[in-house]
């Protein structure tokens, strides 16, 4: 198993007159092909370590290697460019541009990387979303799709330019079970079919326990890393 | 499209009113400042040329730059000298056959050479201070355009009339002369002679129309007994604008002080500058005006949309990329408007140029004066996309620096 993403000894302090520590001392290793799930109680800093994975934080200590290349003295540029082709984030909110439709939304980091001709992109964007089920919906606007059709679009945009890995903030937090179901089926199929690594916060326990892997945060710091199953211990409820 | 501009019009649609006051600013500011240009251009212009028309482009009189160098000087090295007589300068220029030979090598224009004197003109009584202009008459018609100020006669009656003049109307009026008559006219301590009026001229200045009479070059020589002498050259242009270049050769070449019209009027034209650098300010101040609303107008477009900057960096988008939308935002309504705006200015001046009205003293019906100058276009429009891409930049910086994070988290 290759080493997509790697973090050692990764601390994130926020400054100010109360300096506020949102994660600390993290290490970890994140290989093509892995399911995992982050779990914590509410402010336990789980975010925050996903943008730090994401490169959209910066830590104030320790190194974040993506593909083994360190990333800490990266220009913003330079960060951008893994961000576009190297990792696909999805948010507990679709953050759609509500102007734009289903297909151009998918559209949008591929035209940004443009790597591909127009035709292409219009065709790959498609055939994501359709895989999706959204097959009937490519040209609708974000405002004229369900909550649980928005989020799979996001996921789309997410997958549009084919990155090894993808991060997830509570994807399905503001679905219901049903849409929850779908998006979670969806995350599946992109690591066992695709081979790519999801990383994903979830609240839900029951669906942690399906994923692959559980790394569970108190306090900013990793208390535990391992199957799935593990972690199902009473210190969680 | 490029997504950029995709994005930045998306935006702009969203805050369709807003984004169109800002236009209509920018097209107001820019429409009337070439208007303006145009008008003061105009002014200007029609003023310059009816003085570069009045008078000579270049002139070569017998006066050096430098005061001369006495004698004392050079015997003994002196610094400063006082109470020392200075060598009597014979007044006129020297070897004038040479001179105009030069000249007329050369060819930079019409070329006319004038004897020029202070006399006093008498008749019956009055006696009047006056300064006598020796010309050739077709040279000087050449020059000048005394033929289109003659009130009676014409400058070329001098020819073969003997002792004859052509003078101003008032001077005629002073003295008390009418066509035909003669006068007493002494030049220098010489002996006095008596002129026969062959012609009456009026300029409109009165120093001119009060104090100038033309003689023959001849006559005038002979009235100071100087022969040969001239004192005064004048150079038409074809190019009035080479009149500086002319001027700086003539006098390298000759060795006399040869005087620009530029040169000549120079305060005049510092002012007319003055007036221009005034009306740039005012330009400058409309569209920094109209840049307020661009700048406010993406201002709220980065606020509004600080969600979908976040989420557009979390997928790939540089700063760079999101300065680029805004700045693009700026910049769209900063060159509608500088389109808009030019047509409007061109309206406005045609509607301008088109005025007309009557003044109070000339019979003829007059326009204002318009300058329709590509120039003025560009400078406008050009300023508006300026400003319009500052105030679309200030606010594209800010919300390119902000941290994805803190909005993503705040959103959430
Ligand atoms: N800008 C900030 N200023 C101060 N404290 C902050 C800031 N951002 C985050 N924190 C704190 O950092 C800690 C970690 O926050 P984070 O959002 O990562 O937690 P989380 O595990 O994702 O929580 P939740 O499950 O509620 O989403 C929290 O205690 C939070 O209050
Ligand atoms: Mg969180």
């Amino acid at each position: 198993m290759a080493v997509l993403l790697e973090t050692e000894k990764v601390t994130r302090v926020l400054p100010g007159t109360v300096p506020v520590t949102l994660v600390e001392d993290i290490d970890l290793t994140i290989g093509d092909g892995e399911f995992v799930a982050i779990t914590g109680p509410s402010g336990s800093g789980k975010s925050s370590l996903l943008y730090l994975l994401g490169l959209l934080d910066m830590p104030t200590e320790g190194e974040v290697r993506f593909r083994g290349k360190p990333t800490h003295d990266l220009s913003e540029e330079e960060r951008a460019a893994i961000r576009l082709s190297g990792i696909g984030f999805i948010f507990q909110f679709h953050f759609l541009l509500a102007e734009f439709s289903a297909l151009e939304n998918v559209m949008i980091p591929m035209r940004r990387l443009g790597r591909i001709d127009r035709r292409e992109m219009e065709a790959r964007a498609a055939d994501i979303l359709e895989r999706l089920g959204l097959r009937d919906h490519l040209r609708k606007r974000p405002d004229q799709l369900s909550g649980g059709q928005r989020q799979r679009v996001a996921v789309a945009r997410a997958l549009a330019n084919d990155p090894p890995l993808i991060l997830a903030d509570e994807p399905t937090g503001s679905l219901d079970s049903h849409s929850s179901e779908q998006v979670f089926e969806i995350l599946r199929g992109i690591v066992e079919e695709d081979g790519k690594s999801v990383v994903a916060v979830t609240h839900d326990l029951d669906m942690a326990a399906r994923m692959g892997r559980g790394i569970h945060l108190v306090d900013g710091r990793i208390v535990s890393d391992g199957p799935a199953v593990a972690h199902l211990s009473p210190q969680l409820s | 499209m490029s997504l950029t501009l995709e994005i930045a019009v998306t935006h702009i649609r969203g805050r369709l009113r807003q984004t169109l006051v800002s236009i209509l600013g920018v097209t107001m500011g820019v429409g009337f400042a070439i208007a303006m240009a145009a008008l003061m251009q105009g002014s200007q212009d029609d003023f310059v040329s009816t003085l570069v028309d009045a008078m000579p482009h270049v002139q070569i009189t017998d006066e050096r730059r430098e005061a001369p160098v006495q004698p004392a000087d050079i015997a003994f090295g002196a610094v400063e000298w006082h109470g020392l007589r200075p060598k009597e300068d014979i007044r006129g220029i020297l070897n004038p056959t040479a001179a105009l030979a030069a000249l007329e090598a050369w060819d930079p224009g019409a070329v006319s050479a004038a004897l020029s004197l202070s006399g006093v003109a008498r008749y019956g009584g009055t006696e009047r201070g006056v300064t006598v202009f020796g010309v050739t008459p077709k040279d000087m018609i050449a020059v000048s355009t005394i033929e289109d100020d003659m009130t009676a006669g014409a400058l070329t009656d001098l020819d073969g009339a003997g002792f004859a003049a052509v003078i101003g109307e008032r001077l005629a009026d002073r003295l008390g002369i009418e066509m035909g008559d003669s006068f007493d006219l002494t030049v220098a301590n010489e002996r006095s002679r008596r002129i026969k009026v062959v012609g009456l001229f009026r300029t409109g200045v009165v120093a001119t129309d009060e104090g100038l009479i033309y003689v023959r070059l001849k006559v005038a020589q002979t009235l100071s007994g100087r022969q040969n002498a001239i004192n005064d050259i004048q150079i038409r242009l074809a190019d009035a604008n080479a009149a500086r270049m002319v001027a700086a050769r003539a006098e390298a070449m000759l060795g006399y002080k040869a005087v620009s019209w530029q040169e000549a009027n120079e305060s005049l034209l510092e002012a007319l500058q003055i007036r221009n650098i005034i009306m740039y300010t005012v330009v400058a101040a409309i569209l920094v005006v109209a840049g307020f609303g661009i700048f406010n107008i993406v201002s709220i477009i980065t606020h509004e949309k600080a969600r979908d900057i976040a989420i557009l960096k979390s997928l790939g988008f540089r700063q760079s990329d999101i300065r680029g939308i805004f700045l693009a935002e700026g910049a769209l309504m900063g060159g509608i408007g500088g389109i808009l705006g030019s047509a409007l200015g061109y309206g406005l001046t045609w509607g301008l140029g088109n005025v007309r009205f009557e003044l109070e003293q000339a019979t003829e019906i007059t326009n204002l004066p318009v300058t329709y100058d590509v120039l003025h276009y560009v400078i406008a429009s050009g300023l508006a996309l300026l400003t319009a891409g500052i105030a679309g930049y200030l606010p594209a910086r800010k919300a390119a620096r902000g941290n994805p994070v803190d909005i993503i988290r705040g959103a959430t």
